[in-house]
């Protein structure tokens, strides 16, 4: 490193400024907690609570469609409370924290960019600073500590609405008893699959929140502009889930 | 003391201010005039420290603004009422919350802060809009709460930015009394940035015609209105023929900043 910093590599320099102070200023804004902290609460009800219907209308008809599935896929060959094994395990692990992050990278990351953005051409992030707040701690930070808190509550929610209406699926279209579900269900079943998708789901409750917030930073222009970051933060935020949830694959699943 | 010194800057490029050096003394209006894109607003965001200079220096009461650090510029801020072109009032706030969002950063006691927020609405006669939302509000009325939200904190300057542009003829006047109302009642010292001659007239203690970067002329009311510049002339008569438009011409489908 130091080296090549002496030989003069502007373009890394450069890099490595930027990070050293970017990192800088979200401990500073961090640390300025008097001004963040009133404001979590509403933004989690905003965020999170608000969020709720979706993400179970999604988990149940996942629920559904995963029973139904498993049993096509299952029949004749494994036993059938098999079905209940199948529908906890993907929904605990993957689909619940994914689908509800997919669901919430539109919602909550478009709503966070399109108003941030808005506030950034109207010059309202600039009235703020002549205000002496610093709109990293007034905007950016209560925005991510309740989508960070808030995923894995709706995410829980997911999948304890995903697993039910998977049981209620399989003993009504199924040939499949309630004792038999929650034994396929009890029987896979691993104190690491929940908190593995609540740490996923947290993830994904930051890097949603978090580019909502900075590319509604970025807007310029008027309202093409803000239309344009919008776009683009649940984009980012759709595509930084997929890589979170491979990377939390990689790293919890040895 | 704000101090201009030999200020550059550019936005790719597009050089804005190119040499741009002006003193604003302490207890005066000041009125920037120019025409549209000419760099007006540019120059007053330099003040907060909400654009940095390319090249130069710009100094408030002694410091240069470039070089503070994080606490020394929120300090010097909060000195600084800035009044923007469109209001840019807090629009999920009512009036009295967004004059509330200055006040409550100074750890003032409750009893200030109500006496505060009901002094700014009355100098600038809103008393009774205290609970409206902004979008309520005709354009007149938010440019004057968003005086009141500068006021409130007892500013050393007051910084605005096109305070009579977009307003009808007798709303304009009404604004000018007001900005020399405010200066005289509150001693600050004030910059007003505006292409509106009769502003510029009415609020002045001194004019500096801002021209292709660089001040083209500074002087009292009575220097401006006898001027022999051509330029000058030109601008304040609201001729075309004798300025040079092409930066108006490449401006006009901006947002104004
Ligand atoms: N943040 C910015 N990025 C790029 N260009 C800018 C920015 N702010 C201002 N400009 C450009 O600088 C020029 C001067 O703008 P401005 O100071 O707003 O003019 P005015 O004198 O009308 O207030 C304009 O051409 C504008 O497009
Ligand atoms: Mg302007």
């Amino acid at each position: 490193m130091d080296h090549l910093l002496a030989r003069g590599n502007p373009g890394l320099l450069d890099w490595v400024e930027r990070v050293g102070s970017s990192a800088r200023n979200a401990w500073r804004a961090l640390a300025d907690v008097p001004t963040w902290a009133p404001l979590v609460v509403g933004q989690m009800r905003r965020l999170g609570v608000d969020s709720i219907p979706i993400a179970l209308f999604i988990a149940l008809f996942t629920g559904i469609v995963l029973a139904l599935l498993s049993a096509t896929l299952f029949i004749g060959a494994v036993p059938p409370y098999f079905v209940g094994a199948l529908v906890g395990k993907t929904i605990m692990m993957e689909l619940g924290p994914v689908l509800t992050g997919m669901a919430l990278a539109g919602r909550v990351g478009a709503n966070i960019a399109a108003e941030i953005g808005t506030m950034r051409v109207t010059e309202q992030v600039d009235a703020l600073e002549t205000l002496a707040y610093d709109p990293l701690s007034f905007l950016v930070v209560p925005r991510v500590i309740a989508g960070t808190l808030m995923f894995p509550v709706v995410t829980s929610l997911a999948v304890a609405g995903g697993v039910v209406s998977g049981w209620i699926a399989a003993i009504n279209l199924l040939d499949l008893t309630s004792p038999e579900f929650f034994k396929g269900l009890r029987m896979f079943y691993e104190g690491r699959d929940i908190w593995f998708g609540l740490v996923k789901s947290a993830s994904f409750g930051t890097a949603i929140t978090l580019a909502g917030c900075l590319m509604g930073l970025k807007a310029t222009g008027g309202a093409e502009g803000v239309g344009s970051v919008t776009m683009k933060a649940v984009v980012l935020g759709a595509m930084s889930i997929l890589v979170l949830d491979a990377f939390w694959a990689l790293v919890l699943l040895k | 003391m704000i101090q201009f010194c030999d200020v550059r800057k550019r936005f790719g490029d597009h050089v804005v201010l190119d040499g741009f050096t002006l003193d604003i003394p302490d207890g005066q209006t000041t009125v920037i005039i120019g025409a549209s894109g000419a760099g007006k607003s540019v120059a007053l965001k330099h003040i907060v420290g909400l654009l940095s200079p390319d090249f130069g220096h710009v100094i408030v009461d002694g410091r240069d603004v470039d070089e503070m650090d994080r606490v020394e510029l929120m300090d010097m801020r909060s000195r600084i009422g800035y009044v923007f072109q469109s209001a840019a009032l807090f629009d999920s706030l009512t009036v009295e919350e967004n004059i509330l969002m200055g006040l409550n950063r100074r750890g003032l006691d409750r009893a200030t802060i109500e006496e505060r927020v009901s002094w700014s609405l009355d100098m600038v006669e809103l008393g009774v809009s205290a609970d409206s939302m902004p979008s309520e509000l005709s354009g007149g009325m938010q440019k004057r709460v968003g005086i009141a939200r500068a006021i409130a904190v007892h500013p050393e300057y007051i910084l605005y930015d096109e305070p009579t542009t977009g307003l009808d003829p007798v709303t304009a006047g009404v604004m000018n009394d007001l900005i020399a109302h405010i200066r005289e009642e509150m001693g600050t010292a004030s910059v007003v940035v505006t292409h509106d001659m009769r502003t510029a007239f009415a609020v002045a203690d001194r004019i500096a015609m801002l021209h292709q970067g660089r001040v083209l002329q500074v002087g009292t009311v009575e220097e401006f209105r006898k001027t022999t510049d051509p330029i000058v002339r030109a601008f304040i008569e609201g001729r075309a023929s004798g300025l040079d438009l092409s930066n108006i011409m490449t401006q006009q489908w901006q947002v104004p900043s």
